[in-house]
Parts: C-alpha cells; sequence; structure tokens
C-alpha cells in the first residue's frame, strides 16, 4: 500500500469513526435540563413559608387565649403594626444599616481567618495535630462567653464585637476548608501533578477549586454562627449613637415595648433566614450543581 | 494453533538499534513498607520501549502496574535501580478519567496548556483543536458529569495530548466502558497514535485488547511484579477485536499469563 493511499485510508477511516462516535454522543447524552434561579429560589423558600405561617397563626392563639395581657405579649398584628411603623419612619434602616455593617466586617475577617488556618493546618501535619482539635473546640463553645474577656481587652467598642464575631465564625470556616481539602479525591491531585501542577499551583488549580464545595458549606454554617455572636455582642456592648438591632431589642425590653421588641425579633429570624436561603443556600446548590454533586432541578 | 504460532514470536527478538530509545527501565524495584510489613511491589523490571512503539502491559492483580506507571511518571521513586524518560515528563491517562469536575471539557484541556506555559492567546485554539481530534467539540461547554464515560474518556486524551508529552501512558483507561464504546475508542486511539507517533505503554487486564493495540504484549508476573514473556504482535492490515488473528494469539497470551497465576498460587 503506498503512502497516499494509506493517508487516504486513514482520513476514510477517521471520517467514519467520527460520524459513529456523534451517533454514540448523541445517544449516551440525555436531554438537556433547563435551570430557573428564581424557580429554584422560590422552590427553596415555599415550606419555610408556610412554617412562618403556621408559627403565626399558633402565636395569634397563644395572645387571645389571654396566658399573658397584650402588653406583655402582644398578637401578631401589633407586632407587625410596629415592625411597619419602625421601616416608615427610616428606623429599622439605620438600625439593620449598623448591624449588617458590622456582620459584613466581622464574617469578611472570619473568611480571611479561617482560609489562613484551614490551608496552613492542612498542609502542615505538626500543625494539625497541634490546633487541629482546638478548631473544632473552639466551634463548640458558645461565643457569649468570650463577650466578658472581649470586654475587658477592648472595652464596649466595634473591636469587642468584631473580635466575637471572627472567633465565632472562623472555626466552622477552617473546618469546612479542613474538610474539603482532606477530601480531595486522590485521584485528581495525581492527574494535577502528571499535568504539572505542583506545589501553590496545584493549591491554586486543584485542591482549592476540589475543597469549594465543603468550603462553601462551612462559609454558610460560619454565618449562622456570625450572627449569632452579632446579635449577642450588640445586646452586651451598647455603644452610643449607634442605633443596632441588638441595642434596640435592648432598649424595647427596659421601656417593656413588646411589640417592638418582637418587631425587632422577627427582622433577626428575617435576615438570618435571607442570608441563609438567598445567598448561602443559592451559592451552595449552584456550586454542587456545577461540580456534579447534585442534580439541576 | 499453527495459525497462532504464525503471528506470535516469543521474545528474545532484538530490538533494532537504530531506533531510540523512549522509556528504559533499568533493574526497577519498588518495596512498600520496611522491614517486617514490606511488601515489594516491583522486583527488578528491566524494560526498554523505543520511541513511537505501542505497548501493552498485561498482567492479574498485583503485578504492580499501576506502581510501573507511577514511577514512569515521575510521581513516585524506584527504591532500586533507574527510570528513564529521555523525552520528558510523561502524560498520563487513568481509568477513571480524572477530570477535574468544576471545569467544562475545553477548560480542562485549557488547564493541561497552561500548566504546561502555552500563553493565555493561544489556549483556546488550541484547546479546540484537541477536542475536534477527539470528536468532541460539540461538548466543548460540557461538564464532567454531563458526559458519559466514553467522553470522559475522550476529554481524559484530549488533556493528555495537550500536554504535547512523547509518551503517553494508560492505566486500564478502556476498563469501566461498555463493549462498543471500547471498540470505537480503541479505533480513535489506534488513529490518535498513528497521527502523533508518540510512544505508548498501555496497561490493561484484557488479552484481547492488548492483542488488539500493540504492537508488543508484555506479561507481567504478580507480587511482586516483573515482565516474564514478550509477544510481538505481526498482524498487518486492519485489526478488530473480533479479529481471528487477535483471537488466536489471545489464546496464547492468556494461557501464559495463566501459567504465570497457577505458579503464584502453588508457590
Amino acid at each position: 500500500m503506498s503512502k497516499a493511499d494509506r493517508g487516504l485510508r486513514s482520513v476514510l477511516e477517521s471520517e467514519a469513526l467520527a460520524a459513529e462516535l456523534s451517533a454514540f454522543d448523541a445517544l449516551e447524552l440525555s436531554a438537556p435540563v433547563t435551570h430557573r434561579l428564581t424557580a429554584s429560589v422560590l422552590w427553596a423558600a415555599w415550606p419555610k413559608l408556610v412554617a412562618i405561617g403556621v408559627v403565626l397563626v399558633l402565636w395569634q392563639l397563644v395572645a387571645l387565649s389571654g396566658w399573658r395581657p397584650a402588653y406583655l405579649l402582644p398578637p401578631p398584628a401589633d407586632a407587625l403594626a410596629e415592625l411597619a411603623a419602625l421601616i416608615a419612619d427610616g428606623s429599622l434602616a439605620a438600625a439593620l444599616g449598623v448591624t449588617l455593617h458590622r456582620a459584613v466586617i466581622g464574617f469578611g475577617i472570619a473568611i480571611g481567618v479561617g482560609l489562613a488556618i484551614g490551608i496552613a493546618v492542612s498542609r502542615w501535619p505538626l500543625l494539625r495535630s497541634a490546633v487541629g482539635s482546638l478548631v473544632t473546640g473552639l466551634q463548640t463553645m458558645p461565643s457569649i462567653a468570650w463577650f466578658p474577656l472581649a470586654i475587658l481587652l477592648f472595652g464596649l467598642t466595634e473591636t469587642a464585637i468584631t473580635f466575637v464575631v471572627v472567633l465565632g465564625a472562623a472555626p466552622a470556616i477552617a473546618n469546612g476548608l479542613i474538610a474539603g481539602i482532606d477530601q480531595v479525591p486522590p485521584i485528581l491531585l495525581r492527574a494535577g501533578r502528571v499535568l504539572g501542577a505542583r506545589g501553590l499551583g496545584a493549591y491554586r488549580h486543584v485542591v482549592l477549586p476540589a475543597a469549594l464545595p465543603s468550603f462553601v458549606g462551612g462559609l454558610k454554617q460560619g454565618w449562622a454562627f456570625a450572627w449569632r455572636s452579632l446579635m449577642a455582642g450588640e445586646l452586651l456592648v451598647i455603644i452610643g449613637r449607634q442605633p443596632s438591632i441588638g441595642a434596640r431589642l435592648q432598649f424595647a425590653r427596659e421601656l417593656s415595648d413588646a411589640a417592638g421588641l418582637i418587631a425587632m425579633m422577627l427582622v433577626v429570624l428575617a435576615v438570618g433566614i435571607a442570608v441563609d436561603i438567598a445567598l448561602f443556600g443559592s451559592l451552595e446548590r449552584q456550586v454542587r450543581v456545577r461540580w456534579g454533586l447534585a442534580d439541576a432541578r | 494453533m499453527t495459525a497462532a504460532l504464525r503471528v506470535v514470536r516469543e521474545a528474545s527478538v532484538p530490538q533494532p538499534a537504530d531506533r531510540s530509545i523512549a522509556i528504559r527501565l533499568s533493574e526497577v524495584s519498588k518495596v512498600y513498607g520496611r522491614g517486617q510489613s514490606a511488601v515489594p511491589a516491583l522486583d527488578r523490571v528491566t524494560l526498554e520501549v523505543e520511541e513511537g512503539a505501542f505497548v501493552c502491559l498485561v498482567g492479574a492483580s498485583g503485578c504492580g502496574k499501576t506502581t510501573l506507571l507511577n514511577l514512569i511518571a515521575g510521581l513516585d521513586l524506584p527504591t532500586a535501580g533507574r527510570v528513564e524518560v529521555p523525552g520528558g515528563r510523561p502524560a498520563l491517562i487513568f481509568q477513571d478519567a480524572a477530570l477535574f469536575p468544576w471545569l467544562t471539557a475545553i477548560e480542562n484541556v485549557e488547564l493541561a496548556l497552561r500548566l504546561r506555559g502555552v500563553r493565555r492567546s493561544e489556549r483556546a485554539d488550541r484547546a479546540t483543536d484537541l477536542l475536534r481530534r477527539v470528536h468532541l467539540l460539540d461538548f466543548a461547554r460540557k461538564r464532567p458529569h454531563e458526559l458519559s464515560g466514553g467522553m470522559r474518556q475522550r476529554v481524559a486524551i484530549a488533556r493528555a495530548l495537550a500536554q504535547d508529552a512523547r509518551v503517553l501512558l494508560m492505566d486500564e483507561p478502556f476498563g469501566a466502558l461498555d463493549a462498543l464504546t471500547r471498540d470505537l475508542l480503541h479505533e480513535e486511539l489506534e488513529l490518535l497514535w498513528r497521527e502523533g507517533g508518540q510512544t505508548v505503554l498501555f496497561v490493561t487486564h484484557n488479552v484481547r485488547e492488548a492483542v488488539r493495540l500493540g504492537q508488543r504484549v508484555i506479561v507481567l508476573s504478580s507480587r511482586p511484579g516483573r515482565p516474564v514473556a514478550t509477544f510481538d504482535v505481526a498482524i498487518h492490515g486492519h485489526r478488530r477485536i473480533e479479529s481471528p488473528e487477535v483471537g488466536a494469539l489471545s489464546v496464547v497470551i492468556r494461557e501464559r499469563l495463566g501459567e504465570e497465576v497457577r505458579r503464584h498460587v502453588e508457590g
């Protein structure tokens, strides 16, 4: 067979193969799934909305029963009216602004600290045996227990609040990252090394992306801890001319303003849930779908 | 059996000296663990693969084939002996395609180019070209979990080709695929090898697959692994896994492999 013949045969074979392969590929793949973000958010939200409705009904029943007088336990309508008034006069926005500002700063620092601790602990075995269990231990410590020390160290300041928020959230974030790095499939590490990803490159291109789903889980948990720590902090550390949500809760109690107190509690609950669903819930879901860990619905 | 013998020459054929060597292992041993619990995985393996050859290794479990490929790929160091790969770092294809699940097909290929230092402006074109060569251009934007097992393995092949390595190591790459897909991938791999002229070292449990693809089939013993027989596949013209010559040689090699397994059990 001449060289030209062989070349021609190769081309013909290649074309036949291409045709057969694409027919095969078409058979093997299922229909594409479409995925609408708004629909999925609603889908995730409705059971929670129903649960809120049930709670409102129970609350109304307890209020109607006369177990406590209405000035101590107002019915939902009074609390919601108070909430509407707080929204209308802008005082809610001011308080929420202060509180969310603190949350963003504290949580942001916690992400940085959690990342640094997570990478360091997963990278150096000695460090892991030294502080690995301490990180988990810190996570179980109620963050409110830090406040007396934080107030001694920093006084009644923003720093005291931030300190405790970071201590509350960083261990969960670090643990999420450590767990994610530990669970990176060894075959992906080998594949990365074969392709030439070593040292920092391996972290950047293989280890950290592979650990991302678990890290996002850690962020979500870290947010829950940060939010709780922040509320505890705002009740204990009240700073003048800073009308935070926590401060308003405390004042409402001092003034026996039950409707205002419950209105603020609703805000605390709503913010916690909104961030959990709208931000981390959908982020976690998107990452899991993208990584092939969950089906797109 | 005469038909089989005509296509078989048992080992000992000296390799032509004018072809340069792509992989050379000299008295390579690998022992895992130490002292009492030491497990020898490879025992004084000597092996030469010429530039551009397609060599298949067959062996039962415990023949140390993954260890062997790790040593050649530079992922591990031998306990004794020398491993030489003059053409630079080899590419390695795994049984599980081992694609990065967070990247699309084309991004997986582009990452290989990037890690090799290919400039950003060239990466997209070259990755597109590589996916075209494995007939997957239409699926460039799919993620690994959206592809079938065979398609994933083809992306893995494109990613390995992106390394532009002269040596391609394959660790049972088609072991988990159904027979029809496997046949197609045999065709595809053969075409890519004929075009690219790389040296291929292909490890498999499947003797027929080895005879279908290889120019040479090496039988490995088990625990520890070492080459015990070499068969030259002197089948000319187009080969398919159903070809009678492939079947005949497979029987011979299968028997040799069986001997090796029995010896291990008895010994």
